[in-house]
């Protein structure tokens, strides 16, 4: 099934917003650290993906992810 | 950025799982929970007859509960577990890790067999439970995770150095993990039980009541009313701890 990338920003923008980063911070270049996105977030994050897209993200694959743009790509790539 | 604030209240939807909830600790709990107002999943293993019993006390009270089995060493049924209490109970909110063994024997003659079953059933089988709840505890940015330790580990038994292990592990794994998920409001600590009149401890020598300043063995009760105080919203701050309920035992 093809998920298009819009589809998969919007979760990953609403997953974000619900872990307290604000709205208008979230780009695609916004690092996740300046987003104040941490390790735990992004185990969560996992899992709403692999729910949603049914894309397995292992640790390693998470450590890659910088930017909201890297983790959109990664899902998108995969899904 | 400014985490949005957690309320620290229970949930109205949510269960609890109690694993080895037949008899002994493990059924205190389950009525003390039930008590408290949680739907609870009455985990056994064996004794099927005892477990719908303990389920059907608590549906006589008012309660809701439903006996499941499996075996808590088996990998695939921590998966079972929990998406069957779900299912029939909501999502697992609490869980108590309470199924535990004993195989002993001094470690010079302690075989990889007693080993294996003892760190098995008490501490990996706690993992692999705790890993699939805390997503649907982190989800609900609530969370109760009770494991129940012993006072043996912490402090010396002879004859249970895979007991021991198995339980100081839990402690281990309870400060831990605790720490991973604390922000996200669930809360990960232990009980550690002293001489507690169970099965389980059926045979152990008299002589090491002399030992308990209370002068006299525990109830499965009075373990299950602490388990109960951890899994409440009054125990909201605090995390990784072990609370011993051990008649001063380690006092």
């Amino acid at each position: 099934m093809a998920t298009d990338t819009q589809t998969v920003e919007q979760v990953i923008n609403e997953a974000l917003v619900s872990f307290g980063a604000e709205p208008g911070d979230i780009t695609p270049t916004a690092t996740l650290e300046a987003l104040n996105i941490d390790s735990l977030d992004l185990a969560e994050l996992s899992q709403i993906v692999e729910e949603r897209f049914g894309v397995e993200l292992t640790s390693s694959d998470v450590t890659e992810i910088a930017t909201v743009g890297d983790a959109v790509a990664l899902v998108a790539s995969r899904a | 950025m400014v985490r949005p604030v957690l309320s620290s209240a229970r949930p109205s939807e949510g269960c609890a799982v109690v694993t080895g909830a037949s008899r002994g600790i493990g059924a205190a709990c389950a009525r003390a929970l039930a008590a408290d107002g949680w739907p609870v999943v009455v985990n056994y293993r064996r004794d099927r007859a005892a477990a719908e019993q303990v389920a059907a006390g608590i549906a006589a009270e008012g309660g809701r509960a439903v006996a499941i089995q499996g075996d808590v060493c088996d990998a695939a049924t921590a998966r079972e577990l929990l998406s069957a209490g779900a299912e029939q109970l909501g999502p697992v909110l609490a869980l108590v890790n309470n199924a535990g063994v004993t195989a002993d024997a001094l470690a010079l003659s302690l075989t990889d067999e007693q080993w294996d079953s003892v760190i098995s059933t008490n501490l990996t089988a706690a993992f692999r439970l705790i890993r699939p709840a805390l997503r649907q505890m982190i989800r609900h940015r609530f969370g109760r995770v009770v494991n129940v330790a012993s006072v043996v580990g912490p402090a010396a038994n002879p004859g249970q150095a895979n007991y021991a292990a198995s339980k100081a592990g839990l402690i281990g794994l309870t400060r831990t993990v605790a720490a991973e998920v604390a922000r996200s409001g669930v809360t990960v600590n232990a009980v550690a039980p002293g001489f507690i009149a169970t099965d389980l401890t059926e045979g152990v020598s008299r002589r090491l009541l002399e030992r308990v300043p209370a002068q006299r063995p525990g109830s499965p009760e009075e373990v299950a009313h602490c388990v109960a105080f951890l899994a409440s919203d009054k125990a909201a701050y605090v995390t990784g701890t072990t609370l011993y309920v051990d008649g001063g035992l380690s006092a």
